[in-house]
């Protein structure tokens, strides 16, 4: 069961970068760079959405490939910094 | 500068042959303001429009031998006429005009086809030799002017541009869905090939006889470099750069030659910069130049134009060019590119011939060319950094150098070494892929191809744009320097297919405008690709030897500045509230649906999606201007294909 967390990501990037395109095979490990659905401006606007939406802060840092570039990495990053700033 | 079409071949009808040359050229009437004439032969026809620039008051065309047994249309300029003109005067051959045109029919009789060779111009001919019942037709070198050709019914038709082929009875724009893939791929389809089904082009550098219903094809010009490590010349630095600049003097001083006053383009770059400081001396009632500015700073150079104009004296005019304009001029200016674009830049520069023709000038030199031959694009500085962080993948400091490489991309800017890495595709395995240096432009442009159609998508079936070019390359090539590798692929390719045609002819000619490139000269291309890798692109300075040259010619602060490509505002000139209809008549998902080409839900949310904000991305905006662009051609060529054209037309 996709959590709303996963499944307000999965709609931003099927909108944005998928235009709308329910057909594409989407899991949650596909590589959002190497099947070309992202580039650099991409990636800001994924990371402004992250903020809006979330209400978190991304420091540039954390703006990497191991965090951000497919569904479950997204997911698993948006959870921690969830829990981050629960806990503080 | 001209138009040329015509025939060779039993079917035209002797009675309609010369109300079909009279069509042919009639299409093409921008390319020749001034004149206009028709030969028509036994099975074979010749038709040109003419732009007078050289020998005006006799070099009327077509031009017939004094025997007339040959008989030219002739379209361009052949630089070197003067001197080839006083060779063949001496072996006793008698000019009748003082026409550029009248020295290639004489320089045919003297030594044949082969004759090509001998010019130093840009040109397209066709050249009917009676006695042999053979039609010749050759095009320069480096592609400066263009000639397309196509079969029907056993005959042969050519012209400077499509249209004009599209007047022959029976000859229909159909689309090739290769094409299209190519242009999503590559920017442009892969010479023959042309968006039009059946319609090819003559490479340049190739001559193409056709004799007794049989063509054949060669070049007679080949690009070609050093192996690697063979550095071609120990001479110092200083000793080559001055022998750049005298060749680039001669360039431009034989493109000076004309019975019209020649003018220059001025972008405020060292190459056009260095053209016209050169030209200035050379043209006694003062230089004229030319220039189009931008409403924002990303793409004015504005400032550096009028600095490079006070400089060298010259009487400067410049064209603003606004959104909207590029709006309202974008279906003529696909209509003269006869092919999709995934740019807008072909625009501002339809828009700045149009200034130049009503300046009354009919000649520009243009510095085109400089950044192919010397190295100044940033695909070939980024071609570098790639390598470098490739021999050490793991480095987290080598891919912030790409953050210097883009100052003007402010997505890069924030991006981190991780995500610089991936996007600029680092890994060392590629390495040896002979298109290396092109990935990251051909991956960005490709990605555009997920608004194709699903019928689009299923004719093209596993077609690969970019394993055809690579299929395509000299076998030499995989012995050169990545450099000259990745220098031969520009030159060789996206040269010809977009920056002297949708940029260069096309929208030049649309207003009865020729240019002329000092850098193409081919002494200068011949001799540039002979200068070690190193002294073009000197770490990552790009043009170093070329800037060595013109340390005395262009004030430093040009020399220095770092380069702005040239650039014109995408996908946001046509969707703001003053956009004209056509727009969203062209992107509508009912259009879109009957041309059959994208997907019209996909195409809806990419339009929304600029509507909301600008679009930033490359990928959003070449897929809009390229969407966009093929709309208005299918609109002006393939209006109302019927459904299931794809499948039929299937290359």
């Amino acid at each position: 069961m996709a959590s709303s967390v996963e499944t307000a990501i999965r709609a931003f990037i099927v909108e944005n970068f998928l235009f709308g395109d329910e057909s594409y095979k989407l899991t949650g490990e596909t590589s959002l760079i190497d099947n070309d659905l992202i580039d650099s401006t991409g990636i800001l606007e994924l990371v402004t959405f992250l903020e809006e939406r979330f209400s978190i802060r991304i420091a540039d840092a954390d703006i990497v490939p191991a965090n951000l570039d497919s569904i479950a990495r997204i997911d698993a990053f948006v959870n921690a910094k969830l829990g981050e700033s629960a806990a503080a | 500068m001209c138009g040329i079409a015509g025939y060779c071949g039993q079917g035209v009808d002797p009675e309609e042959a010369e109300a079909l040359l009279h069509r042919m050229t009639g299409a093409i009437a921008h390319r020749g303001p001034d004149d206009a004439g028709i030969h028509v032969g036994k099975n074979a026809g010749l038709g040109h429009r003419r732009l007078s620039v050289v020998g005006i008051a006799d070099g009327h065309q077509p031009m017939a031998s004094v025997d007339g047994g040959l008989c030219i249309s002739f379209n361009g300029e052949i630089f070197n006429h003067i001197e080839l003109r006083k060779a063949l005067a001496a072996k006793g051959h008698v000019f009748k005009t003082t026409s550029d045109t009248e020295v290639i029919l004489h320089l045919y009789q003297e030594i044949g086809a082969d004759c090509v060779t001998q010019l130093n111009g840009d040109f397209a001919f066709a050249l009917w030799d009676a006695p042999r019942r053979r039609m010749m037709l050759a095009r320069d070198r480096m592609g400066v002017r263009p000639l397309f050709h196509s079969w029907h019914q056993g005959t042969f038709y050519f012209a400077s541009e499509v249209k004009a082929l599209l007047t022959v009875p029976g000859i229909t724009a159909e689309i090739d869905p290769i094409a299209l893939d190519q242009i999503f791929t590559l920017w442009a389809p892969i010479a023959p090939r042309t968006m039009f089904k059946g319609i090819a082009e003559l490479p340049p550098a190739h001559l193409m006889l056709v004799e007794g219903g049989q063509t054949t094809i060669r070049p007679y010009w080949k690009l070609e470099f050093p192996d690697r490590g063979d550095l071609g010349t120990t001479r110092p630095q200083e000793d080559i750069a001055a022998e750049l600049r005298d060749l680039l003097e001669d360039a431009t001083r034989i493109r000076l030659r004309a019975d019209v006053p020649v003018g220059s383009y001025l972008s405020g770059e060292l190459d056009s910069s260095l053209i016209s400081a050169l030209a200035a001396p050379l043209v006694p009632a003062g230089l004229r130049t030319f220039s189009v500015t931008f409403d924002g700073a990303e793409y004015d150079e504005g400032p550096f134009q009028r600095m490079m104009a006070e400089h060298l004296g010259t009487r400067h005019s410049a064209v603003a060019c606004h959104a909207d304009d590029i709006a309202e001029s974008f279906p003529q200016v696909v209509r003269h590119m006869e092919r999709p674009v995934l740019r807008t830049a072909p625009a501002p520069l339809y828009l700045l011939a149009n200034l130049v023709r009503e300046q009354g000038f009919k000649v520009v030199l243009t510095g085109e060319g400089a950044d192919e031959i010397f190295a100044g694009y940033d695909l070939f500085r980024e071609a570098r950094l790639r390598r470098f962080c490739a021999r050490q993948p793991t480095s987290s400091i080598r891919p912030t150098l790409f953050r210097k490489l883009y100052p003007y991309l402010p997505g890069l800017a924030q991006q981190t070494p991780a995500y610089l890495a991936a996007f600029f595709d680092v890994e060392p395995e590629a390495l040896g892929d002979p298109l290396y240096s092109h990935h990251p432009r051909m991956r960005n442009t490709a990605a555009a191809k997920m608004f194709f159609s699903a019928e689009l998508r299923e004719t093209l079936g596993a077609y690969d744009a970019a394993e055809e070019l690579a299929a395509g390359l000299p076998e030499a090539f995989s012995r050169w320097d990545p450099l000259h590798q990745a220098q031969y692929i520009e030159t060789s390719f996206l040269l010809p297919g977009y920056i002297l045609s949708s940029q260069g002819d096309r929208v030049a000619m649309a207003s009865g405008v020729e240019g002329r490139f000092p850098f193409l000269d081919h002494r200068l291309v011949e001799f540039a690709a002979r200068i070690p890798p190193n002294m073009k692109l000197n770490g990552l300075r790009e043009k170093h030897i070329l800037k060595k040259a013109a340390k005395d010619l262009v004030p430093a602060s040009i020399i220095a500045r770092d380069k702005q490509p040239y650039r014109a505002p995408e996908s946001q000139s046509f969707l703001g509230s003053q956009a004209p209809s056509y727009v969203s008549e062209c992107l509508s998902p009912a259009a879109i649906r009957q041309a059959g080409l994208f997907n019209a839900p996909l195409v809806e949310k990419l339009v929304q999606k600029g509507q909301r904000r600008p679009m930033a991305g490359f990928r959003d905006n070449a897929a809009f201007v390229g969407i966009l662009s093929t709309q208005l051609w299918v609109d002006s060529f393939a209006r109302k294909p019927a459904s299931g054209h794809l499948k039929q037309t299937a290359a």
